[in-house]
């Protein structure tokens, strides 16, 4: 890939983060290119989930939470006063550690997205677009004719790709998922990075990811944080072979963390 | 029973002794319990079936109390009850929608949860001396069905509130994150995910809420009793009959043949409404845990 051709979806400049006193993210910079896949990797507590939930700012309701520094994407300031938050979310969706469909119907899972955001025209067009993105979760086949059932009887595979189809059918334009896999097995977790592999056609996608191997597999860049700071950022292929500092080596090849 | 218990004291095996001496300790206090319970069931029923019928329950009292029924009483209490209501559901629910939802401060929803908890340690008789001073004279509502609800609805307010904040704390916080994700409001959030999901749990608080309220003396007995009254209340300004006040009123005025027993009759329609009342909010409470899925 030539990098010259690159959008970059989200420009993050000295990005910190504090939790009252704590400093968890310290002085970020990275640039995320668009319909690519980002993915974040670290030991526990370095900050990565941190920076994924501040790109579309569900630390918000945490007390005492606070930012400084520049979270740009497509040129707008994430923490300005002027964004609304809900259109900000509506453009940053989000998939969560453990798929958490809401105790509804398959159906009015993906509606519920349409409904507060007011994006439909009429109940032909909602079925449509549920449908659509249920087959662009890849989940549509097993579920078409279960659209009335609880979404709670799916197994958690199915799950967590309802919860893709859920964020994917309001339209982002970037993808957060936070440890997608980490509750599924080895099957479903090969499905849905099959999925994020697809997806990434039409999405910015970030990632973070315990799993180093799903990290090697799905991601076009990779970053390494630690501590709170941005260690390493580079294309996934030179990471994993070429680390250019020993601490990501060390951590890689599983010496630590 | 005991066996146990003598076979350890004879082994001098002290471990074992003090396992059984604790067990029973504990099973003492489980048979004080509902012994306790059982003989206040059965006095109350034995002393009062005899009078409460048909009649005893839908006509007004005569000849001084000591014929006819308690009807009034029994209406009053309903309309007691729901006047509380009426204050306390929203007051509480939104309370405690604000405390466990909105309140990002914590210091301060600390401050706010000690003022409940000290509310719901307000002695009953004090709530009702505070009614009087304060809607009965300062508002002006007289004695009255208005004065009696609002007091009896500050009262059972804390209870509302915990019940309401227990229930609003099982929805799962991943189920509004996955809300706010996708884009919906703060409010949209509140009423279409955590509500829906919390609503049996508030509904059988202010249930049992509502029971308490049925029952309590001390804050009517200044601010909405009456002993008897010809008229069914009309307005929110009547003063009403209450059964627990009847009961009170029956056992302290008065020297007529045949009190005490109508006092007795009623206390069993007021612990009958109380148990049904309760029983609603069990049965609400099983279906709301078989129909949860997480």
């Amino acid at each position: 890939m030539s990098d010259d051709t690159i959008v970059n979806r989200i420009t993050v400049k000295d990005f910190n983060a504090f939790y009252g006193e704590k400093h968890a993210l310290k002085n970020v910079s990275i640039d995320i290119p668009a319909n690519k896949i980002m993915a974040m990797i670290g030991p526990s507590g370095c900050g990565k989930s941190t920076f994924l939930r501040s790109i579309n700012r569900m630390n918000d309701l945490i007390e005492n939470f606070k930012t400084d520094g520049k979270m740009m994407i497509d040129g707008s300031d994430v923490y300005d006063r002027s964004i609304d938050v809900t259109q900000l979310r509506r453009k940053v969706g989000m998939v969560f550690q453990k798929p958490n469909p809401f105790p509804k119907t398959i159906f009015e899972n993906i509606a519920y997205g349409l409904r507060v955001n007011r994006l439909f025209k009429d109940n032909k067009d909602l079925q449509e677009k549920i449908e659509k993105s249920l087959m662009e979760a890849g989940v549509w086949e097993e579920v078409k004719d279960d659209l009335d059932k609880s979404a709670f009887e799916l197994s958690g595979g199915q799950q967590q790709r309802l919860c893709i189809a859920r964020a994917l059918v309001i339209k982002p334009e970037v993808i957060l998922m936070d440890e997608p896999t980490a509750s599924l097995d080895p099957i479903s977790t090969a499905k849905i990075e099959e999925l994020i592999q697809v997806l990434k056609k039409d999405y910015t996608i970030v990632i973070v990811t315990h799993n180093m191997q799903q990290a090697a597999r799905v991601a076009d860049k990779t970053a390494f944080f630690m501590l709170g700071e941005l260690v390493e950022y580079d294309l996934t292929s030179k990471m994993f072979t070429k680390p250019g500092k020993k601490i990501t080596e060390d951590y890689i090849t599983g010496r630590f963390g | 029973m005991f066996d146990l218990l003598i076979k350890a004291l004879k082994n001098r095996d002290d471990r074992t002794v003090a396992q059984e001496m604790g067990f029973m300790a504990l099973r003492i206090c489980i048979l004080i319990v509902v012994i306790s319970l059982c003989i206040l069931l059965f006095y109350i029923t034995m002393k009062g079936f005899r009078v409460v019928n048909f009649e005893f329950l839908t006509q007004a009292p005569r000849d001084g109390m000591v014929k006819g029924g308690i009807f009034p009483a029994i209406l009053g209490t309903f309309l007691l009850s729901v006047g509380a209501l009426i204050f306390a559901l929203p007051t509480g629910v939104l309370t405690a929608v604000w405390l466990t939802e909105y309140a990002i401060n914590q210091k301060f929803v600390r401050i706010v949860r000690i003022g409940i908890n000290s509310l719901a340690g307000v002695p009953s008789i004090v709530f009702g001396l505070f009614g009087l001073m304060f809607f009965v004279k300062f508002m002006q509502f007289g004695v009255s069905l208005l004065s009696g609800a609002l007091v009896l609805g500050i009262l059972i307010l804390p209870t509302i509130i915990g019940a309401s904040e227990e229930a609003l704390l099982t929805v799962p916080k991943a189920f509004k994150e996955a809300s706010l994700a996708l884009g919906a409001t703060r409010w949209e959030t509140m009423y279409k995910i955590t509500l829906p999901n919390a609503i049996s749990g508030i509904i059988t608080g202010i249930i049992l809420s509502v029971g308490r309220a049925a029952g309590e003396t001390a804050p009517i007995l200044m601010t909405a009793a009456t002993f008897y009254t010809a008229r069914l209340p009309n307005s929110l300004f009547s003063k009403v009959m209450a059964l627990p006040y009847h009961i009170y009123a029956l056992m302290t005025e008065g020297s007529k043949k045949g009190q005490t027993e109508i006092a007795y009759g009623t206390a069993l329609v007021l612990l009958l409404l109380v148990l049904a009342i309760n029983s609603v909010a069990i049965f609400i409470r099983i279906k709301a845990r078989r129909a949860r899925k997480w």
